[in-house]
């Protein structure tokens, strides 16, 4: 049974055509890695899963939850989808107990103590429990993006979205990162990440999806994927990548 | 030349210590409740309803673009024509928390609209609702954000209360007025009245830092960058 269903999911922004009917599927605890030049839609595709873009046409189900308009029914399908940005989007005016408190808190009603309890518990999972106090700018970047990463796994999502995370880290502080979706994909976690870090998905990834002109253009196993390009799109954005 | 002579003053001292404490409650009250209007009105400026957006913007436009004074007339001199009867103290209250509602409902709108989408994006993702969104993702950074020049405006209204001596509100300057008549040492009078206003506006702006490294634990624990 597939926890990510999309189905000729198109977006256009104005005469644009971002998205032009991806169908992808991808079943509980793989980790896919989403690949492609700028503007091929993989962003906007990622987006689209978690509802924070409205796909113009098409069929997506997340975790159970179909996409669909009103607050309620988007907040029921993203307590169950975790979301990590490139530019982490931590709130800067609270603590990194209190950022990851918050959802726990304000959306699945828990308590102080027991929210509290989640945030070192996951804070620990990235090995960050001891900046529990400190605030979002007294971190360096890598630990401000695991942080994030912290906050999201604090809903207990069913499937983590990363939309290139490791972009605006310098290269040092990618691998900390890293090592963390690492571990949280060895865990079980369905993951979907839009990245540029080849080596890893090469490493990481059950499966590579290209994205080319608004669609998926090639998909494969790593191994195969990058082994053996079918395309000559893929060969050439490979050839310049790697 | 004659020399100042502050003796007959000091000896009103009472007169003048009433005058500062009424200074001090009627600035304090309006400072709270024009803050609440503030920030009501910033929310409504950014509200999906258009009425709400039109009223709001009307109301901070109308009272940013008249004089104080005139503001303050029209309530003490106007409402009694409209039947509604109130006291001097309670006009001047009206109009002073009406005029920092106008002005802080601005100063709270900027920092609103400093909210990077990317904050809003983060909480959406989360699952908040869009009430949570608006108080804890953006309405509290925001009054972070422009606290420092919130807390300029705060005293601006402090100082602007003084104009409600004329409609025989007993407060600071009033009682300065009171004494100079009573004395006619108007230099000394008005030198340490205005070492008064000085002093309150020294201690204001203290309790505001304070109040703001109470309500923003960042300010405490960061080196704010202004």
């Amino acid at each position: 049974m597939p926890v990510v269903v999309a189905e000729d999911v198109r977006k256009s922004f104005g005469s644009l055509t971002v998205l032009d009917g991806v169908s992808l599927s991808v079943s509980e605890g793989e980790l896919i890695a989403v690949i492609g030049r700028s503007g091929s839609g993989k962003s906007t595709f990622l987006r689209c899963l978690n509802g924070l873009e409205t796909p113009d046409s098409g069929q997506i189900i997340v975790a159970g939850h179909a996409l669909a308009p009103g607050e309620e029914a988007l907040r029921a399908l993203r307590q169950d989808v975790g979301m990590v940005f490139q530019s982490y989007n931590l709130f800067p005016h609270l603590t990194v107990g209190k950022n990851i408190e918050l959802a726990p808190r304000l959306v699945k009603k828990i308590g102080k103590a027991e929210a509290a309890d989640i945030a070192r518990s996951v804070l620990a999972e990235v090995g960050l429990a001891e900046k529990y106090d400190a605030f979002p700018e007294q971190l360096s970047g890598g630990q401000q993006q695991r942080v994030a990463i912290a906050r999201s796994l604090a809903m207990r999502p069913k499937v983590m979205l990363f939309d290139e995370v490791t972009s605006a880290l310098d290269p040092e502080l990618t691998g900390e990162v890293l090592k963390v979706m690492e571990g949280l994909s060895r865990s079980g976690m369905t993951m979907l990440l839009v990245t540029h870090e080849m080596a890893f998905a090469r490493k990481a990834a059950s499966r590579v999806v290209y994205f080319h002109q608004g669609r998926i253009h090639e998909q494969g196993p790593p191994e195969e994927f990058f082994g053996a390009p079918k395309t000559p799109e893929l060969q050439q954005f490979l050839g310049a990548v790697l | 030349m004659p020399s100042l002579v502050f003796s007959d003053v000091w000896a009103q001292f009472d007169t003048l210590l009433s005058g500062l404490l009424q200074t001090v409650w009627i600035s304090a009250v309006a400072i709270v409740l024009g803050v609440v209007i503030g920030v009501l009105c910033a929310v409504a400026r950014s509200a999906r309803s258009r009425l709400l957006r039109v009223l709001a913007a009307g109301y901070v436009e109308g009272m940013r673009n008249t004089p104080f004074i005139v503001q303050l007339f029209l309530v003490f001199f106007g409402l009694p024509g409209l039947g509604i009867q109130i006291t001097a103290i309670q006009a001047g209250l009206i109009a002073l928390t009406l005029n920092l509602g106008a002005y802080s409902a601005e100063i709270i709108r900027a920092g609103i609209e400093a909210t990077h989408r990317s904050q809003i994006e983060a909480g959406a993702a989360l699952g908040l609702r869009r009430r949570d969104i608006l108080l804890h993702v953006v309405l509290l950074p925001a009054l972070e954000r422009v606290w420092p020049a919130l807390s300029s405006q705060f005293v601006l209204t402090m100082l602007a209360s003084s104009i409600l001596s004329q409609i025989s509100v007993e407060e600071l300057s009033s009682a300065g007025a009171l004494i100079d008549s009573r004395t006619y040492r108007s230099m000394e009078v008005y030198i340490i009245l205005a070492g008064f206003y000085l002093g309150l506006t020294m201690l204001f702006r203290l309790s505001f830092d304070l109040a703001g490294r109470f309500l923003f634990p960042r300010r405490r624990a960061v080196a704010v960058r202004r």
